[in-house]
């Protein structure tokens, strides 16, 4: 069963420095391209880790509905 | 759920190590090489920021001293230390920084200048440190390039720790040269 918050990243603030990758418990968070932090959505359950820890503050844990419906 | 620790999660004992062999024999300054040269080879062949999202001894280093205290400071960086005018204007000064003091050395390779026993903090305290000079068969130029090297990875720790208490524990990665660069590359490459 799926969390009801998710992390998500404003790429246009994250330097990528891997900060939130250390952080969190369930490793759901890559830099696949080495530019932004990228949120793996199966693996995340919006705990809120990576979001106290990040030094540019740009992950925010929002509701899973709110983010469904910014992609739609 | 607790991660289970990888070899690279000890790296933060690095820059201890780094800084202990400097502190008795500048020459070992030589030694932070890799931390410039590994990160570009990382990110120019494809891998990305790995080595800050993994291998940066320093990143870890800030992570762990404010756990170790149990003092994390949660202020968020202010918004101009992370922006791109600062981060590449401070590439650009530590480049500007770094290319002086390989002036420097050659000014001493070629004899128009003396070797100096002393490390420079923030480009602008000398700090004598002529004890570890204690290998004087090697070429003047090579001392001076190590005295040059060690004062730029001392000055940059340092700036780092006084984020770090500032802020956020990893914010010095916000701005850190090498961390712009290679973001940099990942960008072009993308």
């Amino acid at each position: 069963m799926k969390s009801k918050n998710i992390a998500t990243v404003n790429k246009s603030v994250c330097v990528s420095c891997g900060a939130c990758l250390d952080a969190c418990p369930m490793s759901a968070i890559s830099t696949p391209d080495g530019c932004y932090a990228k949120v793996n959505e199966d693996l995340c359950v919006g705990c809120g880790k990576c979001s106290r820890i990040c030094p540019t503050g740009c992950i925010s844990i929002i509701k899973r509905e709110e983010q469904q419906n910014e992609e739609n | 759920m607790k991660k289970t620790k990888k070899w690279y999660d000890y790296l933060w004992i690095w820059p201890i190590v780094y800084f202990s062999l400097g502190y008795f024999n500048i020459l070992f300054a030589w030694l932070g090489m890799i931390d410039f040269i590994v990160p570009l080879i990382i990110a120019g062949c494809g891998g990305g920021k790995a080595f800050c999202n993994r291998y940066c001894g320093r990143g870890k280093l800030f992570a762990v001293i404010p756990k170790l205290f149990k003092k994390e400071n949660k202020k968020v960086a202010p918004g101009w230390m992370y922006s791109n005018i600062f981060r590449y204007g401070f590439l650009i000064f530590f480049l500007t920084m770094f290319g002086s003091m390989v002036y420097q050395t050659y000014l001493v390779f070629a004899g128009s200048a003396s070797l100096k026993t002393a490390v420079k903090l923030f480009w602008t305290f000398k700090v004598p440190w002529k004890r570890a000079y204690t290998v004087t068969s090697v070429p003047a130029w090579v001392t001076q390039f190590s005295y040059g090297f060690y004062s730029l990875m001392l000055t940059s720790t340092l700036i780092g720790l006084i984020v770090m208490a500032l802020y956020r524990p990893r914010t010095w990665c916000t701005f850190c040269p090498m961390g712009t660069m290679t973001q940099g590359i990942c960008k072009l490459k993308k």
